[in-house]
């Protein structure tokens, strides 16, 4: 099944199949919930049904008596071990934060916390007692709305004395980045002002968390489900307060993760803490239910924007005050998320002033933290949206309008009004592309046609140019960002005496592919067949340093840390290699895997000199017997994809149904390593930004309850909901990094929700609606449709859903003003 | 407990099963066939289908004691003296899969789909892995992937039938 063939010149840069897939594809996978230890005990958690309450009373004995049940834990049971959830990134001096026990131990904060845990023989038996604990809960004022939490009334954690946990702004005038905002919008010629909604969401993985404690041994070994097992073992040991040394954290096969499985969870450190306790191997393994109910979500932002501008286009300032739903506590970065939004807003444009201001505010539901894309996607989808409402409100091209103010290729290295330096990018070569691939103009002429005729089924186009800023990150602007971490990434080279070379990265990939791409790296950087490479990971005793896998980071820092590593591999061993060929270090050059005496066909291949190394019979006096290297790469800046992704929707005025006819994308991602995850990075981004524009929605009803609790509620796309994709990319190498490469990860989520959105009402626009919530169900669509024909009149700004009202079918409607927008004539001079 | 005898991958098993048991927590713990792997408790995910005598099953909503006397196949069982599957190949070589958590459901549920339509469209394929869910690849490569099965696959009635199709895997 293998066959043998000639390596390619370079690897970087071909579409070689995946190394990872053979196990994946066969069932020789290593899932977390596969693994069984002796002796083992299972666990299982009893979580409240209620969203908040005093705990007055937990009856554990029916439970204990139950066959199988080895002990039962509360959170008073574990309270001096189980320590607080830590919040790595306190975005203030004096942000608010309440304690956050893994098991509650005497409030219950939202529906779904975790009140008592059943440890049993078999996961049966630990599932079977869990009906058997009896808790009283005297209720609380349940705090859902997050605009009226963020103006005071009922509290979520009364302790705190408000719902606000910190505000954190931004002002490009006070950061000397650019003017004054308030000026800008006093002295505007046209301002557009909207209130956008980012529902709450959930990542989904396709794994359920896992989590398999053995404490036996002089370590404490854990294995999870996670993306970030380095963050973890040090949190694990500073919130259960064991020494680091003590803990050995491996992340095996893990099935996705979106941000999900970037968290320390209270399962992990309740699993770890009763392990320990029983002096036993010990597993937990969420459900689906518990995953949606508890995974932490992601998104759940009101947005109130406000953007100035000209008469002919050119804009003058932007105002975004933003509302953040925290949830009832601060995981790990939860309270950063809005704000990796912040330096987004202004996006690919040279806007002269900028000011965000961002509320964050707790309430009685699950906590949010990362979920692909992480508040870019949120600020990405405001001005991409803003755009078309100032393009159809001066009846000019959404494309014109987006050209006028966009960053000209020839500008770059570009200091953005946000701060940030923008390395490369060509926004003209991509749109024009995308256009090309589209077929933009004979689309446009379609709808012209189809309005013209007054066709039930009219057809909206949606524009998104985005870019965004990842490879987290500068640890120095992380640090400035008050983030407890660095940015930084290790990888080590092992250069074996059987002439194999073992890379050892601090990335954690669950899916990514880096087995592949970093084996192309090393390949091509040592000179080596891509097949002598392995890559090694996810385990804190193989791979002693790493800050792991999410914001699109391992390519661009990991993969970075590879080069360097390589790059050194090659420095001890040349000196070596002079010594073996009797030559001057000076008068040698290494190319594919070996070092050449300058001008002679003498040379010595890098193999040779593993070799020599390792017998260590005949190396320069004083030298170290190895040429094994590691290195840490801090990246000098963030990296910055960019795009233009243009969607064609069908909508059907009567039944409000949309149908995705054409979704075309061209991604300018710098250089390329393998073409191949690119595209699939790509593919699996767009479904997940589609289906927050479409399709997904976590839902609380009024008593603080998920109602989207199962994959029946939430929904997930299907292969039947989502058409064929047309990619293609320019390449605008990154200046930043010797790969030139710019992250892919999150690329398309980022991208492709305020398409579809923009593209939704673009299709009736002209029947007098400029917006429709998230997501665009059939029901919204209609609601829109039947409010616009019936001229009621619903002023935008109080519109703003009340989502306890009537959780999955509000449309928010304009009251019809500028309804004609651009059906494609017009252009700016 | 109940008694159920059923072979699994081409070999026969004999135990005891308490009567609850779903087919899929049977097949990992019992036969340790960790291939399989359970994705949701709704029967919406499909990460656990196997096949039960030939035809694709999500293993969560089968009891053990349902599949007495049957055949299972699971993923673990589709390559035979270390020639992979072609359905297994063509998701290698068209990059059909990322974390691969779905992977074995999908690839089950893709060769059931073809063994009902052999030449199907795209559309017949998307609409055929409906109730399989992936959250990395955004169903692309794997449709791509199915497509080019079905082409490297002459059928019986019409073994041209794939010549117009780009991504075959020859």
């Amino acid at each position: 099944m293998t066959v043998t063939e000639d390596r390619p010149t370079t690897e970087v840069g071909s579409s070689r199949l995946r190394k990872e897939d053979q196990r994946l594809i066969t069932g020789r996978t290593r899932w977390t919930d596969n693994i069984t230890l002796p002796g083992m005990l299972h666990l299982a958690m009893v979580r409240s049904p209620v969203a908040h309450a005093k705990i007055t009373s937990i009856d554990v004995d029916a439970a204990k008596a139950s066959p199988g049940v080895v002990a039962v834990f509360t959170g008073a049971d574990i309270n001096d071990e189980q320590g607080s959830l830590p919040c790595a990134w306190p975005i203030t001096e004096d942000q608010l934060a309440p304690p956050h026990p893994s098991i509650a131990v005497e409030t219950v904060n939202f529906a779904g916390e975790i009140v008592a845990c059943i440890v049993a023989r078999t996961a049966v038996a630990a599932k079977d007692a869990v009906e058997l604990v009896d808790v009283e809960y005297d209720d609380l004022p349940v705090v859902l709305d997050m605009a009226a939490a963020a103006e005071g009334g009922d509290l979520t954690h009364p302790d705190l004395g408000t719902n606000v946990s910190a505000t954190w702004v931004f002002d490009s005038a006070e950061a000397e980045t650019g003017g004054n905002v308030e000026q800008a919008i006093s002295e505007a010629e046209v301002l557009i002002e909207r209130t956008f909604r980012q529902q709450r969401l959930i990542p989904a993985f396709m794994e359920p968390r896992s989590v398999v404690c053995d404490p036996t041994g002089e370590q404490t070994t854990v294995w999870s489900a996670t993306q970030i097992p380095h963050i973890l073992r040090l949190m694990l040991a500073l919130t259960c307060e064991i020494s680091e040394s003590k803990l050995r954290v491996i992340a095996p096969d893990v099935g996705g993760g979106f941000g999900g499985k970037l968290q320390v969870t209270p399962e992990e450190v309740v699993t770890l803490v009763v392990s320990r306790r029983l002096a036993r191997p010990c597993k937990y393994t969420e459900t689906r239910s518990e995953s949606l109910l508890a995974g932490h979500h992601g998104r759940d932002q009101i947005q109130k924007l406000t953007l100035a501008a000209k008469q002919d286009g050119t804009v003058t300032g932007l105002k975004v005050e933003l509302l953040a739903d925290m949830g009832a506590y601060l995981g790990l970065v939860t309270s950063g998320i809005p704000i990796l939004g912040a330096f987004m807003y202004n996006s690919i444009y040279k806007f002269p002033s900028y000011r965000f201001v961002c509320k964050n505010v707790f309430t009685n539901k699950n906590w949010t933290d990362a979920y692909r894309g992480a508040g870019r996607p949120e600020a990405t989808f405001a001005i991409e949206r803003l755009m078309d409402e100032l393009a159809a409100e001066i009846g000019v091209d959404p494309i014109d309008i987006r050209e006028k103010n966009w960053i000209k290729h020839e500008e770059f290295p570009f200091s953005t009004v946000a701060g940030l330096e923008y390395d490369s990018g060509n926004y003209e070569a991509a749109t024009a592309k995308a256009k090309e691939l589209f077929g933009y103009d004979a689309l446009r002429a379609e709808q012209r046609q189809r309005r013209d005729a007054g066709d039930q089924v009219q057809l909206g186009i949606g524009i998104s140019t985005f870019t965004e800023m990842c490879g987290l990150a500068p640890s120095r602007v992380l640090g400035a960002l008050s983030y407890a971490a660095g940015g930084w990434e290790h990888a080590s080279i092992r250069m074996l005496p059987s002439g194999k070379v073992e890379v050892i990265t601090g990335s954690s990939g669950h899916g990514q592919g880096h087995e592949t791409a970093w084996s192309q790296i090393a390949a091509d950087r040592l000179g080596m067949p891509f097949d002598d490479i392995e890559i090694l990971h996810g385990d804190t005793q193989v791979s002693p340093r790493g800050l792991d896998t999410y914001g699109s980071r391992s390519l661009t820092v990991g993969g970075m840390a590879v080069v360097a590593a390589a790059d050194k591999v090659i420095e001890k061993a040349k000196p070596i290699a002079a010594h073996l060929l009797e030559a001057d270090a000076d008068d040698l050059e290494f190319s594919a895997g070996r070092f050449n005496v300058k001008g002679t066909d003498s040379s010595v291949g890098l193999t040779d000199v593993s070799l020599a190394v390792f017998a260590a019979h005949n190396l320069p006096d004083g030298i170290e017997p190895s040429i094994d290297a590691e290195a840490t790469f801090d990246p000098a800046n963030f990296s910055f994809p960019h795009g233009t992704h243009l969607c064609a929707v069908e909508v059907d005025t009567e039944t409000g149904e949309t149908k995705i006819r054409d979704y075309t994308c061209v991604d300018d991602i710098g250089k390329v390593v393998n073409p191949l995850i690119v595209e699939g990075q790509v593919h699996g981004g767009l479904v997940q930004g589609i289906a927050q524009a479409l399709f997904e929605e976590a839902v609380y009803d009024d008593a603080g309850t998920l109602v989207t609790g199962s994959f029946v509620d939430y929904l997930v796309p299907s292969a039947a909901d989502i058409p064929h994709f047309t990619t293609g990319r320019t390449e605008s190498p990154s200046t930043t990094n010797a790969l030139g490469v710019k992250g892919v990860g999150e690329a398309g989520t980022i991208a492709s929700t305020p398409a579809v959105v923009n593209a939704v009402v673009d299709a009736v626009r002209h029947l007098g609606i400029d917006d429709i919530e998230m997501p665009c169900s059939p029901h919204r669509v209609w609601t829109a449709l039947q409010t616009a024909s019936s001229g009621a009149d619903t002023p935008r700004d109080k519109t703003m859903v009340d989502d306890n009202a009537d959780p999955s079918h509000n449309a928010q409607v304009s009251d019809g003003s500028g309804a004609e927008g651009f059906t494609g004539q017009g252009g700016l001079g | 407990m109940a008694r159920i005898s059923i072979e699994v991958d081409g070999v026969g098993y004999s135990d005891d099963v308490e009567p609850r048991t779903l087919l899929v927590h049977y097949l990992r713990e019992q036969v340790g066939k960790t291939g399989t792997v359970v994705g949701c408790d709704t029967s919406n995910c499909g990460a656990c289908t196997v096949h039960l005598d030939g035809a694709s099953v999500k293993s969560c909503t089968v009891l053990a004691v349902q599949a007495d006397g049957h055949e299972v196949t699971t993923i673990e069982g589709l390559a035979t003296g270390g020639e992979l599957h072609p359905m297994q190949q063509a998701f290698h070589e068209n990059h059909a899969l990322q974390c691969g958590y779905c992977t074995p459901g999908m690839i089950m549920q893709s060769i059931d789909l073809l063994h009902d339509n052999p030449d199907p469209t795209e559309q017949e394929v998307r609409d055929g892995l409906e109730g399989n869910l992936c959250r990395c690849t955004g169903y692309q490569n794997i449709v791509k992937a199915v497509l080019a099965a079905a082409a490297a696959t002459p059928t019986h009635s019409d073994a041209a039938a794939g010549t117009g199709r780009s991504g075959g895997t020859a």
